[in-house]
């Protein structure tokens, strides 16, 4: 099965990116169908009733979130969520650097049925060139009468701020977020309240990420009814998908949701090298618990089927892990990740993770015993759902899964060095070259 | 009563000397805001931390983007700076540096002109992540301190693995004698690996069917 593109079609043409390019394609459309013939309610029963699912990682439904915060007459704030940080993620990036007036559109539309006159986007401050990009957009949309005051004759004013970060994972967590654009350290924050009720500034806040915000204006166009022909039933609508790893063609790329995992990772990846063997992938990205080839290559992808395998659909970031891979080792690179990431508010998080590093290091050192493995275990149920956020529950699943389903790799690991053969070492073995130049996907 | 008074003088009532230091006097008078004409501050510096408080409800909010304005201007953020920042914000250069220390990007301490990040995470791990940043700290050299190389966690590339952030633009995917010829380049003020740009890398699907 090819590509279904909506977000990122006609994403080749460099012109995209200019407002008249956009418009060209019909952008712009959806905004001035919304301000100038649509009430807010409209707008917010079309999301509702689309099923438009959360593209940030948790699967919540947009419209539902939209319609938590209050009506009436108050300060309320749209924030787009462009910290896209979680390792194996990369789809938010292609989108804002191809399409930036897309997002702008969405942002627009979904300020307008929640309310905000004020809206943010947030991006990660490694992404310079990607925020050049939305700074050079959102100064187009000022002009043209997008943004600003009484949008398209309709008396309602939306300012846009493109606020960069300056590197932490955390602040993709939407309190932290919400922390750092008050210009704070960016701890999370106690839920409830939520930030729909009491969020930036203590305003009632929408928080989205970016491929969930590009969606808006094809809904808006299309309908409800339309969206729904994508996908399944619980997962309407399209992802991009980002595939990395020991694949051929590493890429977005743009699926129907529910299309099967192995069209994904053979077919449009281009699959492991010759004569090699996927073992396992992290079905969405390194916060998702690990999946074996065999349990996970032929489930749909789709958010309930992997929820239903005990995974996640996440971010929609498949890292896979051929047959060269020391699962270990693997587990030691992610758990270093959540170690550096924590914001170390939450004993739980900030311990866990420096603990489960220190014992995967000793597993790989040849230090450890089997028995150390039942203590990593113990340690990750020990941090799940005991912390503010969910940074610590994000190292401890995908660790908790690979000790758990490749338990005998680990043993063998730790066999090998005690019986005085070279110790495998800290070192992460490489096990795949460059991937395969520019132009020769097909 | 506390065996320590409040000035960090051992209690000579106590049976055992308990290990009391000089400790440190608190001091009784809390860090207040610069006041503008202490701190001389460059006008175009002030000027652009104005322009970016404006943009938001609540001035603080401008606290990492001054930053950001401060490294562009020194190099890093040096607490001339942040004093500078902090008289321009009306805030103390305490607050302004518990921000500049909690993220990543952000430098405390002095660093090289030219910044590589090297991402070291899972997808650029597996493709030789380590030994890219292995080449780019030997082609850099330990002694020019013109070039600050680090490893760096997931740059959000991963489809360019593996790939390094070379002054802020994302190059990859990268030979490990490739990183010498970036650095050659740096050098020689000249373009770098523009064949190895992110912005040149067509979507791996090809164009629209």
């Amino acid at each position: 099965m090819p590509e279904t593109r909506l977000l990122l079609k006609n994403a080749e043409d460099p012109a995209l990116r200019t407002i008249n390019g956009y418009k060209g394609y019909g952008g712009y459309a959806s905004l001035e169908q919304a301000y100038k013939e649509m009430e807010a309610e409209q707008v917010l029963k079309e999301l509702e009733d689309s099923g438009l699912r959360g593209r940030g990682g948790a699967g919540f439904s947009m419209g539902k979130k939209a319609s938590f915060l209050p009506r009436g007459e108050m300060s309320k704030y749209l924030c787009c969520n462009a910290d896209e940080s979680e390792p194996g993620a990369f789809k938010d990036r292609e989108l804002m650097q191809r399409n930036p007036h897309q997002l702008i559109e969405g942002i627009a539309i979904s300020a307008l049925a929640a309310g905000a006159g004020h809206a943010f986007i947030f991006i990660r401050g490694e992404y310079d060139s990607q925020a050049d990009i939305l700074d050079a957009a959102v100064a187009e949309a000022y002009e043209a009468g997008y943004l600003g005051k009484d949008i398209c004759g309709s008396h309602c004013d939306l300012e846009l701020v493109v606020h960069r970060g300056a590197g932490a994972y955390i602040c993709g967590e939407e309190t932290a977020l919400l922390d750092a654009l008050e210009g704070k350290r960016g701890n999370p924050r106690l839920k409830p309240p939520f930030p729909a009720v009491q969020g930036l500034y203590g305003g009632p806040t929408l928080i989205n990420n970016v491929e969930t915000l590009s969606n808006v204006p094809h809904i808006v166009r299309n309908g409800a009814e339309w969206f729904k022909g994508f996908g399944t039933e619980q997962s309407p609508g399209t992802k991009v998908v980002s595939i990395s790893g020991c694949v051929r063609r590493p890429g977005n790329y743009e699926v129907e949701l529910g299309i099967p995992t192995r069209e994904l990772i053979m077919d449009l990846a281009g699959g492991p090298l010759e004569g090699r063997e996927v073992k396992a992938f992290y079905p969405g990205g390194s916060s998702s618990p690990v999946l074996k080839a065999e349990e996970g290559i032929d489930l749909p992808y789709s958010f309930e089927a992997m929820a239903e395998a005990g995974s996640m659909l996440g971010s929609g970031s498949i890292i896979v892990a051929d047959d060269q891979v020391s699962i270990p080792h693997m587990a030691l690179r992610t758990a270093r990740f959540y170690h550096h990431e924590s914001c170390g508010k939450c004993t739980p998080c900030r311990e866990g993770t420096n603990w489960t590093v220190k014992m995967l290091e000793r597993v790989v050192r040849g230090e450890a015993t089997p028995m150390d493995l039942d203590i990593v275990a113990s340690v990750q149920e020990n941090i799940i759902g005991h912390c503010l956020c969910v940074l610590g529950d994000s190292m401890a699943m995908p660790v908790g899964a690979m000790v758990r389903k490749f338990r005998d790799e680990f043993e063998d690991v730790i066999a090998a060095a005690s019986e005085g053969e070279p110790a495998v070492g800290e070192r992460l073995p490489v096990v795949q070259g460059a991937p395969e130049t520019l132009g020769a996907a097909t | 009563m506390s065996p320590v008074d409040g000035y960090g003088i051992s209690n000579p009532e106590l049976p055992v000397d308990r290990a009391v230091s000089e400790g440190r006097v608190p001091d009784r008078t809390p860090e207040r805001v610069p006041e503008l004409h202490e701190v001389d501050c460059p006008d175009d510096l002030r000027e652009r931390i104005e322009e970016l408080m404006s943009r938001y409800p609540d001035r603080k909010s401008a606290s990492i983007p001054a930053l950001w304005a401060v490294q562009r201007l020194y190099g890093w953020c040096t607490p001339e700076g942040i004093r500078q920042a902090a008289a321009v914000m009306r805030v103390t250069p305490a607050y302004l540096e518990s921000v500049a220390s909690f993220y990543d990007l952000l430098h405390t301490d002095p660093v090289g002109s030219h910044k590589i990040a090297v991402c070291t995470n899972i997808s650029c791990w597996m493709r030789g992540g380590d030994e890219l940043l292995d080449a780019f700290k030997a082609a850099a050299g330990e002694d020019d301190e013109r070039f600050f190389v680090t490893g760096f966690e997931c740059l959000g590339a991963c489809d360019i693995a593996p790939m390094a952030s070379i002054d802020e633009r994302y190059f990859g995917p990268l030979e490990a004698a490739e990183a010498r010829t970036a650095i050659e380049q740096l050098r020689d003020g000249a373009a770098v690996l523009p064949e190895k740009a992110l912005e040149k890398r067509p979507l791996p699907g090809g164009p629209d069917a």
